[in-house]
């Protein structure tokens, strides 16, 4: 029996973990992670999670304690937003070339400067070439099964990587959705208790942290690759494990929303889904013939499932709240390195929406669709990847 | 020869690591691991100590060891400790032995963080005043008027300004149960401090002394040498603090002046003659009579 | 050569690398002045000096010809040669 309780995202985030007994959790606060943290401190403090909490003076010490937890032998956890996630970035290269199998949860927030606390995807972002893997979800009860399954991707002898779950800053972190929990015993079931392939062992004494030479840096870095590779079969087969126990599917490394017959095809992660969902609704109703893919594994990139999904598409629409100054939004980056070359391929468009929090409703989906379906009649891609909602008229002369 | 006979068969810490020789900071390490015994984890910071023992497929280390990254040493141990809490291994003690650079500068807040929670973490520094493993930059460790890469002695600066940061105190400062300085020149007492900071539980600190032939510029064969004359002078202050207080201080038996611990390294030679820089030697002097007052040397 | 797991090592590893090949000079023990105080044992940074069976000796393996355990011997026994190459 799943029992179903209205939880605020956060909450559900917390029962997920405990669920997962972590025998060590750190973290260092910041806007919109602390209700996840304060909460894990409350069962601590309860008795109701026997886990070892430490509480530390940064984010790089928060990483760098469940780093230390998890080549010692431990299953550990934390959790960051925004400028908490930068400041992790050197400890997560590190750990992930370490193999450590932790699990962290990236609250979605944008980054300084200005300084902003409501939500985009740039912090996250911005780690993607670490070798953590990254999912993104839709809602809170995919947050907690995501979670659940993360730490048993995580510690996949085939994987050993660290895995962040991203999830939206108070869109679903500070909101209250129904979440169905899974038992204490289904979950144990499902996770057993980690059993480190090495851990430091005053028996077996090992050294890490080597210093490679050039004869085996690449090697090295190659290795994460390959498990990241790897792990997108695993990965959808850990899913479907969870999904089959619990009865919930969220769908493997994608979601292919409508996307049958579809010539437009939107393509978007985080909780903006819920809104691309419910416009790819209404445009059905009207005739348009358009679908969405979901992303939710962004790290290792699934481009073998997107594939699959858009290559009878005329387009496909990008919509993502990043972007690399200078460049373009990196799903869009990643999805036509991957098509370039293809026979057929669907014709690519990046459009930029969501950035700090600017919002992003149906009316801005039906733009991105109308300005898609144009730029392929036209037969030209847009130059600039579009910002949708931006408002021109702020711009002084070169911005 | 019988194994047991061989000279690394009790060695926790054995041959082949690339440390230069004579080096100082490799023979203090050794005698750290002869007063902890195995049941041990270290963590080491980057720098030299991690450098020469850690190239690929070439460890020295018969205990369990990591190397993660240059600040966050003592927060890994802190994870270590932790991990060791929940999973009852109460026999296993946590090391950190790391050098100056990782421990006073780019270290400093993560070691802060370590000593208020309270961590149960023996933090050892091997202190040899500078980033030697990059050819000797300054580093908050350097004492005043030392040369170093970074701040050299030039025709309008006579090397760094500052004084030598006062860590033991700071460490101090966060009410730990146990603070001591030691000597790579004092061998036997160094493991005696280690021998007593384990026998504490929380956050333990030993700040050990140890030169650098190399950078510092004196032959290798007098490591120990130079490291009794930082201790005779009054420059190196020895002593154990238990819960904020003073209790042993290593007196000095034939106070040497500063002057002679100058001229024996090259990283002071813009100091002579000492007439020309009289000023600053004094100044120098008083650091090591105000020590000598303040430790009761 | 495969390569491990995350770079872990196994520790000990350092004894395939003979350090002895860096040395200028070495040093050389005549028992007949040694009191068998171990100060050389002692002192060296590189584990390479040993005692078998009441005579002292050094591990040229490893020995970098530093010179500590020469300096540090109360009564000179030991003395610093030139290495033949």
């Amino acid at each position: 029996m799943v029992d179903l309780q209205v939880l605020e995202g956060s909450e559900a985030v917390a029962f997920a973990v405990k669920a997962c007994r972590p025998h060590v959790i750190s973290a260092y606060p910041i806007s919109p992670q602390t209700h996840i943290v304060e909460r894990l401190a409350k069962m601590v403090a309860d008795g109701e999670l026997d886990s070892q909490y430490v509480r530390v003076e940064s984010e790089f010490s928060a990483a760098s304690v469940i780093s230390g937890a998890s080549a010692a032998g431990s299953r550990a956890y934390t959790a960051s937003s925004s400028q908490g996630l930068l400041l992790m970035t050197e400890v997560l290269y590190a750990s992930a070339g370490m193999r450590l199998p932790f699990v962290m949860t990236g609250v979605n927030r944008a980054i300084s400067v200005p300084i902003s606390i409501q939500v985009d995807h740039q912090d996250t972002i911005s780690l993607r070439d670490s070798g953590v893997i990254q999912f993104y979800v839709e809602s809170s009860q995919e947050a907690y099964d995501t979670h659940v399954a993360a730490f048993k991707i995580a510690e996949d002898p085939g994987i050993l990587l660290p895995v962040m779950v991203c999830m939206d800053g108070w869109i679903l972190t500070h909101s209250y959705e129904p979440v169905s929990v899974m038992e204490q015993v289904e979950a144990d079931r499902f996770l057993p208790p980690f059993r480190p392939i090495n851990f430091l062992d005053v028996d077996d004494p090992k050294s890490w942290g080597s210093y490679a030479e050039e004869n085996v840096l690449m090697e090295f870095k190659y290795a994460i690759h390959a498990a990241m590779n790897y792990g997108k079969k695993r990965i959808k087969e850990i899913f479907s494990e969870l999904a089959e126990l619990t009865g919930r599917n969220h769908g493997g490394l994608i979601e292919a929303y409508r996307t049958e017959g579809a010539e437009v095809i939107l393509m978007a992660m985080g909780s903006v889904v819920g809104t691309v969902k419910e416009a790819v609704d209404a445009l059905r109703s009207e005739g348009k013939k358009i679908g969405l893919v979901k992303i939710r594994c962004y790290r290792p990139f699934p481009y073998e499932d997107i594939w699959n999904a858009i290559h009878g598409a005329k387009v496909v629409g990008v919509i993502e709240a990043n972007f690399s100054m200078g460049s373009e939004g990196a799903l869009g980056m990643d999805l036509k390195a991957k098509l370039c070359g293809r026979r057929n391929a669907p014709l690519v468009l990046d459009f930029i929406a969501g950035l700090g929090g600017r919002e992003v409703n149906e009316g801005t989906i039906r733009e991105i669709v109308q300005r898609g379906m144009e730029a392929h009649k036209r037969g030209i891609p847009l130059e600039e990847p579009y910002w949708a909602g931006l408002d021109p008229t702020m711009l002084t002369q070169g911005g | 020869m019988p194994a047991e006979q061989m000279p690394n068969h009790e060695e926790l810490f054995v041959s082949g690591h690339r440390a230069c020789h004579g080096c100082g900071m490799a023979l203090a390490v050794r005698h750290v691991l002869k007063a902890t015994g195995k049941n041990v984890i270290v963590v080491t910071p980057t720098g030299c100590l991690e450098t020469f023992t850690s190239p690929y497929g070439y460890s020295p280390w018969r205990v369990p060891w990591i190397h993660h990254l240059f600040e966050n040493a003592p927060s890994i141990a802190s994870g270590v400790a932790a991990a060791l809490k929940a999973q009852k291994r109460d026999s296993v003690r946590v090391l950190v032995i790391g050098g100056d650079g990782g421990t006073f500068d780019i270290g400093f807040g993560a070691l802060s963080g370590m000593l208020e929670r309270g961590d149960d973490v023996l933090y050892i520094c091997v202190d040899n005043g500078a980033y030697m493993n990059t050819g000797g930059q300054r580093s908050g460790a350097t004492p005043m008027y030392a040369a170093t890469t970074t701040d050299p002695a030039g025709s309008v600066s006579p090397g760094k300004l500052q004084r030598k940061k006062d860590l033991p105190a700071i460490v101090a400062a966060h009410g730990v149960p146990y603070v001591a300085t030691a000597s790579v020149a004092y061998l036997k007492d160094l493991r005696k401090k280690v021998g007593r900071a384990m026998e504490y539980h929380g956050p333990r600190y030993i700040q050990i002394d140890t030169p650098c032939p190399t950078v510092w510029g004196f032959p290798s064969d007098r490591t120990l040498e130079v490291g009794r004359m930082g201790v005779q002078s009054g420059l190196i202050p020895l002593f154990e603090m238990e819960d904020g207080t003073i209790t042993t201080v290593r007196k000095i038996k034939k106070k040497i002046p500063v002057e002679a611990y100058l001229k024996a390294q090259k990283r002071f030679s813009h100091l002579l003659p000492v007439d020309l820089w009289h000023e600053e030697v004094q100044q120098i002097q008083d650091i090591a009579d105000r020590n000598i007052e303040k430790y009761g040397l | 050569m495969k390569i491990t797991l995350g770079a872990v090592v196994k520790g000990g590893t350092s004894l395939e690398y003979k350090t002895g090949a860096w040395r200028d000079e070495r040093p050389v023990i005549h028992m007949a002045l040694c009191k068998a105080c171990g100060q050389c044992i002692e002192v060296c940074p590189d584990s390479a000096v040993y005692v078998e069976n009441e005579e002292y000796g050094i591990d040229y393996d490893y020995c970098k010809g530093c010179g500590l355990c020469a300096y540090e011997c109360p009564t000179d026994a030991i003395e610093m040669v030139h290495e033949e190459k």
